[in-house]
This record gives structure tokens, C-alpha cells and sequence, in this order.
């Protein structure tokens, strides 16, 4: 063995073909130590850090921070015993020998070409596979780089083609992986399992506008999960508030595009994109709500309970969703899905980001536990603990822009969603009350509606609804319930 | 003791001893070396059972020296994994006192049922620590024999283990093996988040209604995986034993002597035909639930932090060099040989052969099977139909 040694990313966690380069925690020409701490990587279950494999010299480090590799990837190279003087060629750094290097294009192509091999015997599992593997059902499967690699590779078709067809049933499909589904999968429509479908549905979630991450672009669980979770609003998260940005010579900083940030730009782009978002604006006065909320404080059985002007804008959208249900709706392509429950969104700034977590059923809720639910809503968000399950599946979303001290925006959908309102703050204004010009207590309402499933009537119907309970709660109360 | 608890008498007021403020604030909980490496003479349960240790300084140097060791072979285990030498590995971090206490509490005759993570005890039982890595690479399916050891296999189905155990415990007093000092007795480890399977309160309801000489030992490290403990239990675990018609007991679990004093006096109630009994050792799994886990998502730091001021290990260094019970260079031996010990464990975990495919067919009958066999003929012709292929 050479005393170079490539480490390779190992599986961290039962069944992962992939993880991303959060952070080296050495460089090159480090000296490290058996266990020490080298990189941090993350994968779809954790973010890990690795411990070194071997004491010695980082010799070279193969991809930069942000990366992402798969499985069985030459990651870092380590010099064992870099006392033991130069090494003999300077390649050697750049193709590390090790355990399994990268392989090259040629061999890969050389893996893909199976044999017809005609010694599987019926009834059994493992058929002997191309490059003398065995194939499997189960596992981890053989470890071979190549193996590895091709379900992702996003193989050429003309390769494929020229590949014959197995005779048995190997591991590796020799088929082409079509990615996007569209283009190789024409009769069928989208590839996606049945429980993956249900869900799907379930969360409001349109397969055909998803990029499948699955064999064959097959859309995954978590390809819906990503979808149904899609933050939005117009709050521009600060761009690493914690740290300074650090500039180099030519006075640019080059941020990574990863985590939350990622994910949210997918969804903003997506929905964007593909929603004719319209925005409304409606101007209010809110000063007999504020009165009313004072009051609400004021009773002995609101004593304890966190009473914000937000809970106010919950209830009017959640009345107005009653009178306009169509608002409350997905659009799914060839049908429009109308939802009797309303999972309420509610857009918040945490220190990871920008998350939606929702009241599941707000509809449903007596005002107290509408107000007992937005209040753990937030301080879960808060403290970093919102679970997946309360960002999926939600209908519709309020963005509370007015904490920041702005007026109004033009929120984007979240994904699957059909309307969204801004809340902006609350503001004494000269305002005409009852024929004077009064200080008042003056908010703006922002509404975006996806155009395909709400006109211009219906959104201003719905917004001049919100409007109304704002300005007078106790009579659209009266009127409507 | 509890407020309302119907087991208080007055006697539980001798034990609350001095000084027990700023430790877990809980009156229940039985305590015996506070976090800051005081010692407490004795502590009462709930039922008003009193206890206390009486170690020699060697039994204590050699309660760190366990405690030392097995934190070390877990971390090292988490390593390997990490660098793709083991699948997976639930570490034991956090709650080595609950494990080496109650293990240590343990006689030769006696069974113990583990789930996954009681590397501790499988230590304290006398099991070389490499066993179970075997299972967590993949090679084996544990390799260590459970009656020579008394010391059941890894089971990885939640609260599964408790019924076996009581099965066991049940067959010692049809053996006629209780009712003297040195009788038998069988204990079983589970979790939190076990306590919410069937299993769990079915064995519960078995164990009691039987009498069963069984000690059920459960590690509250306060999460089922992602879900914390008041998703779990609305009182406090120890009381549901009173539901089912036996003692329960809350103890330190981060404190090796009470875990050890409280297991001890529960084996030997069981011993003597007692019943069977609950113990709650109150802990905290300061790791992840498994490599595959990442605790972050669900639970914040400043808890850890809380918990990490109650650390198992810190605690009895503290009163060992308090009483002068050791000096710097116990403790330096002591990490010395955790060092050589990982060291040795990290080399033969690499050398682990990888079995001959054929051999999953040699443990599946004890005296085998005509199908089997055919079976095993049948994959011998495919596994040699490979080119130089002596695997």
C-alpha cells in the first residue's frame, strides 16, 4: 500500500448515495491526527463530521466546500508518513492511488457493456453482473465505484443503446436514466410510486412539475417533501447575518448556494415561474381591531394567552377562506383541488432561514386555540425545532412583513399554494374618519393569488373581506358567522 | 419525595441530605454522588427502601476505570463509522453511568436482556467489546454466546427484549431458582420510547401478575429517537409501575453508585421471590440516537450544555481526587490504556474477515435440513461458477 492514502466518502448513514462538503476542517499540508475531525459533510438524514482515517499529511483535497459527491468518492488524500521524505512524482497528488480510484470515463463505459453471461441460475437472486459483480436485491450493494455512479450519472443515451440487454435480472438497469422524466417517458406521464403519489396529493403537490431524484427520474418522497415545504414570502433573509461577508482582492464575496437558501431559491424560482402571480393592495384602518384585541386581553380568560394583531389577520383570512373557498385551492395541471381544511402558513425569519411552518386545520380552531397554536407555532420556530411534518401541507400563508417595519410587499406563492397575504405594520396615520382627518391606526394588505385559479374579482372579493373584518371585527363577525 | 406520592412515610426525611440543592431539584430522584462529586451517605425511593454503597477505594478506581473505557470503545466505534468501516452504531455517550452501574450490580447467574446500546453492560458482563461491532459491520450476527455470558443478544425490535426477559424470569421460578440469597434473577434494558410499546406493558403485565424475579431497567435518555420524553408520558415512568402492581424507582442515571445501589437491591428483592420491579435511570443521550441520526434537528443546545454539566464520568474523577482516593497518574494509566484499548479495537475491526457467503446456511436448524442443505448446494455451484472465484 502506498503511503498515500485516498479516503473515500463512506455511506454515513444506511443506504445514502450522496453527501455535500459543509466545511473542511483541515487543508492542505495540514498534520493531522488518527480521529481528528477533518470535514464536516451533510446528507439527506445528517450533517456529520469525519474523522481522519489515518494520521499523517493532507496531501490534497479533491472537491471544495459546497460540493456535492457521491458515495465512494475520493474526498481527501493523506500522506502516512510524510517524514519519509518527497514524493517520488508530483501526480501522484493529483490522481491519488487508494482503495477505489475515480473511474474514468472509459471504464465506466466498459462496466456498461454486459456481457451476456447466461450462467444465472432461475430462482436465484444474485445474477452474475457486468465487470464480474454480483448482483442484488438488497443492501449496500457491491462496492463498485461504477456501480455506484450510474444510477445518477445521467448516462448518455447512445451508450445505453449500444449496451445489449441482460439476460437476467442484474442490478444495474442498463436503460438509460431518463431525469426529467418527459423526454424517455411519454405514455406513462411521471414516474413516481404509488405511496409517493398519496402523498403528493395529499400535500398539494403537482408530479408533473417536479424533477424526479429517484432511479430513473423517478420523483422520490422527499422530491414531494421538498416541493410541499417550499418557503416563501417577500422577506429577504440577511445573507449570513452572523458573519461578516469577507471580501477577497477583487472586493467580491462568493457565497456557496446550499441548505435553505437553496431550497428556498428552487421554490421561489419554480413558483415564480410557472404561477402568474397577481398582487392587490388594500390600505385599512385597524384601529377598532387593535381596540378589540385590548379588550380580548383584558378578559380573565385571555389572561394568559399571547394575543398579537396576527391572530386577527389569521381569523379574517380564515372567515374570508370560509366565504371564498375557491381561494384555498392547488393547481394540478388538468384539475384544480379545492380543500375544505386550510393548514395556515406562516412565514418566519429563523436563524436558519426562512421556514413555513402551518396550523394544520386553522379552520377548525376556536380563536383561543388559534392563538394558542400561532404562539407555539412560533416559539417552536424560534427555538429551531419546526419538525418537517408542520412545514408540509400547507394552503395558504400569511407573511408578517410588518415586523420589519415595512409597509407591503408582493409575496411569492409557496409552491402548491394559491394565495398568499403580506401583513405590513401597523402605523399612526392621518386617516378620514367620519368626515375628519383623524390619527388612526393604518395597516396595508398585500395579496398574491395565482392567476390560473383566481381572477381579479374573486382575489379582491377575498381581499376586501380580510379588509373588512380588520376594520370592523365585531360586525363581520356578526354578519358572517 | 414526591408530593402525593402514597408511598412517602417520614422516613424518606432522613435522606434528604445536606447540600442537595442546585443538583436535579427532583426529591424523588435517588442520588448518591451529586454532580459535583459530593457524596451522599444514603437516599430512599419512593417506597421508602433506603439505599447506599459501601466500595472499597480500589472498587471505586475501578468503577472510573470501566466508566473511562467504555466511553472511549464507543467513541472509537462512532469513528469507524463515520469512516465507513462500520454501517451503523448506536452510541452508548452519555450514559455509560446507568450501564456499568446496574452492570456491574449484576452476579454471575444473572440474565440480562439488551436492546442495542448497552455496550456498557455488555462490558461489564465480560464480553471482549468487539463483538458488537461485528454485528454493526455486517460480518456476523453478534458472535458472542449467550448463555456462556448471561447476556442475551443485541435485540433491535423496540421493548421485543422485555418479553423475552420475562419468558426468562418466569422459567427461574418454575426452576425453583428464587427465594434464597443466591438465587437467580433476570433484568431487562430498554429505553424511553420503548415504554410506549405493547410489548413493554404487555410484559410489565406478565412479569407482575407471575411475580416474575425481573428487574426493568429503564435508561430514560429523554428522547424516543426524535420524539422528547412529554410526547412519551404525561407522570414520570418510575410511577407507571404502580399501575401494574409493582415498585418503581427513579434514580440518577448519570450517577454510576446509585444505579448501582438501586439495581443491586432490585436484583435482590427479585432473587428472593419478590417480584419484579422498574427502575428509571434518568439520563441524557448526549450523542446522536444512531450514526444515522442528527439530534440537532430536534433539540437544542443549550439542553445539551445542561446535561453536560451532569457528566457521568466528571462527577466520580471529581470525587476520586476530592477523597484522594486517586491521583494524576491513576488517571493518566487510566486514559492511557482507553488509548491502547481503542487502538487495538480500530486494528481488529479492520482485520474482521468478511464471511464466506456460503455460511449463512450453518446456524439456521441446529442439526440442519434436507432443504437446506439443497440449498446450500445450490448457491456452492453458483458462487463457484465465478472465474478464480474462491469467495
Amino acid at each position: 500500500m502506498s503511503r498515500i492514502k485516498t479516503f473515500n466518502l463512506p455511506d454515513l448513514g444506511e443506504g445514502l448515495t450522496e453527501g455535500e462538503i459543509l466545511a473542511w476542517l483541515v487543508k492542505v499540508g495540514d498534520t493531522i491526527e488518527l480521529n481528528q475531525p477533518i470535514v464536516e459533510v451533510e446528507t439527506a438524514k445528517a450533517a456529520v463530521e469525519i474523522p481522519a482515517k489515518w494520521a499523517g499529511q493532507v496531501q490534497a483535497i479533491h472537491h471544495p466546500e459546497g460540493s456535492t459527491v457521491e458515495v465512494g468518492t475520493p474526498i481527501i488524500a493523506i500522506d502516512t508518513d510524510p517524514g519519509a521524505g518527497p514524493l517520488e512524482t508530483p501526480s501522484t497528488t493529483a490522481t491519488p492511488s487508494g482503495d477505489l480510484p475515480t473511474p474514468s470515463a472509459a471504464s465506466l463505459a466498459a462496466v456498461e457493456v454486459a456481457p451476456a453471461e447466461g450462467m444465472v441460475e432461475p430462482g436465484l437472486i444474485g445474477g452474475a453482473a457486468p465487470g464480474g459483480r454480483t448482483a442484488v436485491l438488497v443492501g449496500y450493494g457491491p462496492r463498485t465505484t461504477a456501480a455506484k455512479r450510474r444510477p445518477r450519472k445521467g448516462a448518455v443515451p447512445a451508450q445505453a443503446v449500444a449496451a445489449p440487454a441482460p439476460a437476467a435480472p442484474t442490478a444495474p438497469p442498463v436503460v438509460a436514466p431518463a431525469r426529467n422524466g418527459q423526454a424517455a417517458l411519454t405514455g406513462g406521464g411521471v414516474l413516481a410510486k404509488p405511496p409517493v403519489r398519496k402523498l403528493a396529493k395529499d400535500l398539494g403537490v403537482d408530479l408533473g412539475t417536479l424533477t424526479g431524484s429517484g432511479p430513473l427520474g423517478s420523483i422520490t418522497r422527499e422530491d414531494v417533501q421538498r416541493a410541499a415545504n417550499g418557503a416563501t414570502t417577500v422577506v429577504a433573509e440577511p445573507i449570513a447575518a452572523t458573519t461578516a461577508p469577507s471580501f477577497g482582492a477583487d472586493r467580491e464575496q462568493r457565497i456557496p448556494v446550499k441548505g435553505v437558501r437553496k431550497l428556498t431559491a428552487e421554490n421561489m424560482s419554480r413558483s415564480a415561474f410557472t404561477a402568474p402571480h397577481v398582487t392587490e393592495f388594500l390600505t385599512v384602518d385597524v384601529t377598532r381591531a387593535m381596540k378589540a384585541l385590548d379588550r380580548l386581553r383584558g378578559r380573565r380568560e385571555w389572561r394568559d394567552v399571547r394575543v398579537s394583531p396576527l391572530l386577527l389577520v389569521a381569523k379574517a383570512v380564515l372567515l374570508a377562506v370560509q366565504r371564498h373557498p375557491m381561494v384555498n385551492s392547488t393547481w394540478a395541471g388538468d384539475e384544480i383541488v379545492v380543500k375544505e381544511y386550510v393548514n395556515l402558513g406562516i412565514a418566519a425569519a429563523t436563524e436558519r432561514g426562512l421556514i413555513v411552518p402551518n396550523v394544520k386545520d386553522a379552520g377548525r380552531l376556536s380563536l383561543r386555540e388559534l392563538a394558542d397554536a400561532l404562539t407555539d407555532l412560533v416559539q417552536t420556530a424560534k427555538s429551531g425545532r419546526t419538525s418537517p411534518a408542520a412545514m408540509s401541507g400547507g394552503t395558504l400563508t400569511i407573511t408578517n412583513v410588518g415586523v420589519f417595519g415595512v409597509d407591503t410587499g408582493t409575496p411569492i406563492l409557496p409552491p402548491g399554494e394559491s394565495a398568499i397575504l403580506a401583513f405590513g405594520a401597523v402605523r399612526e396615520m392621518p386617516w378620514v374618519h367620519k368626515g375628519k382627518v383623524k390619527v388612526r391606526q393604518v395597516t396595508t394588505l398585500g395579496l398574491s393569488f395565482d392567476h390560473r385559479i383566481i381572477d381579479g374579482e374573486l382575489g379582491s372579493k377575498f381581499l376586501r373581506d380580510v379588509g373588512d373584518f380588520l376594520t370592523d371585527p365585531e360586525a363581520a363577525l356578526l354578519a358572517w358567522t | 419525595m414526591a408530593k402525593g406520592d402514597p408511598g412517602g412515610t417520614t422516613r424518606s426525611r432522613r435522606a434528604a441530605p445536606r447540600s442537595r440543592k442546585g443538583t436535579a431539584g427532583d426529591p424523588a430522584l435517588v442520588q448518591l454522588l451529586t454532580p459535583d462529586g459530593e457524596r451522599i451517605d444514603s437516599a430512599t425511593g419512593p417506597d421508602g427502601t433506603e439505599y447506599r454503597v459501601d466500595f472499597t477505594d480500589e472498587e471505586y478506581r475501578g468503577l472510573y476505570r470501566d466508566l473511562v473505557l467504555v466511553r472511549k470503545l464507543d467513541a472509537e466505534a462512532t469513528a469507524l463509522q463515520r469512516q465507513g468501516e462500520l454501517g451503523l452504531w448506536a452510541s452508548l455517550l452519555g450514559q455509560e453511568a446507568a450501564q456499568v452501574g446496574s452492570g456491574r450490580a449484576l452476579r454471575a447467574q444473572d440474565m440480562a436482556f439488551p436492546t442495542y446500546r448497552e455496550h456498557g453492560v455488555l462490558y461489564c458482563r465480560g464480553i471482549d467489546p468487539i463483538m458488537p461491532l461485528g454485528l454493526f459491520r455486517g460480518v456476523d450476527q453478534g458472535g458472542w454466546d449467550p448463555n456462556e455470558f448471561k447476556f442475551n443478544m443485541y435485540t433491535i425490535v423496540i421493548g421485543a427484549q422485555t418479553l423475552h426477559a420475562t419468558g426468562y424470569a418466569m422459567g427461574i421460578t418454575i426452576d425453583g431458582k428464587t427465594g434464597t440469597d443466591d438465587g437467580e434473577a433476570a433484568i431487562a434494558y430498554f429505553g424511553d420510547g420503548a415504554t410506549s410499546q405493547g410489548d413493554v406493558n404487555e410484559a410489565f403485565v406478565w412479569a407482575s401478575v407471575f411475580n416474575a424475579p425481573l428487574v426493568f431497567f429503564c435508561q430514560n435518555n429523554q428522547y424516543a429517537i426524535s420524539e422528547p420524553l412529554e410526547r412519551q408520558t404525561r407522570v414520570p415512568l418510575y410511577q407507571r409501575a404502580a399501575g401494574f402492581g409493582f415498585p418503581g424507582v427513579r434514580v440518577d442515571g448519570n450517577d454510576v453508585l446509585a444505579s448501582y445501589a438501586v439495581t443491586r437491591t432490585a436484583l435482590d428483592n427479585a432473587r428472593l421471590g419478590q417480584g419484579p420491579s422498574l427502575i428509571e435511570a434518568y439520563t441524557y443521550r448526549m450523542g446522536a440516537h444512531t450514526t444515522s441520526d442528527d439530534p440537532t434537528r430536534y433539540r437544542i443546545a443549550s439542553e445539551v450544555e445542561a446535561w453536560q454539566a451532569k457528566d457521568p464520568i466528571a462527577r466520580v474523577k471529581a470525587f476520586l481526587e476530592k477523597q484522594q482516593i486517586a491521583d494524576a497518574g491513576f488517571f493518566a494509566e487510566v486514559d492511557e490504556q482507553a488509548r491502547r484499548e481503542s487502538v487495538h479495537l480500530r486494528e481488529r475491526v479492520l482485520e474482521m474477515p468478511n464471511p464466506e457467503p456460503v455460511t449463512m446456511f450453518d446456524h439456521v436448524y441446529p442439526n440442519g435440513s434436507p432443504l437446506l442443505d439443497e440449498q446450500r448446494a445450490q448457491f456452492s455451484r453458483y458462487m463457484e461458477s465465478f472465474e478464480g472465484s474462491a469467495h
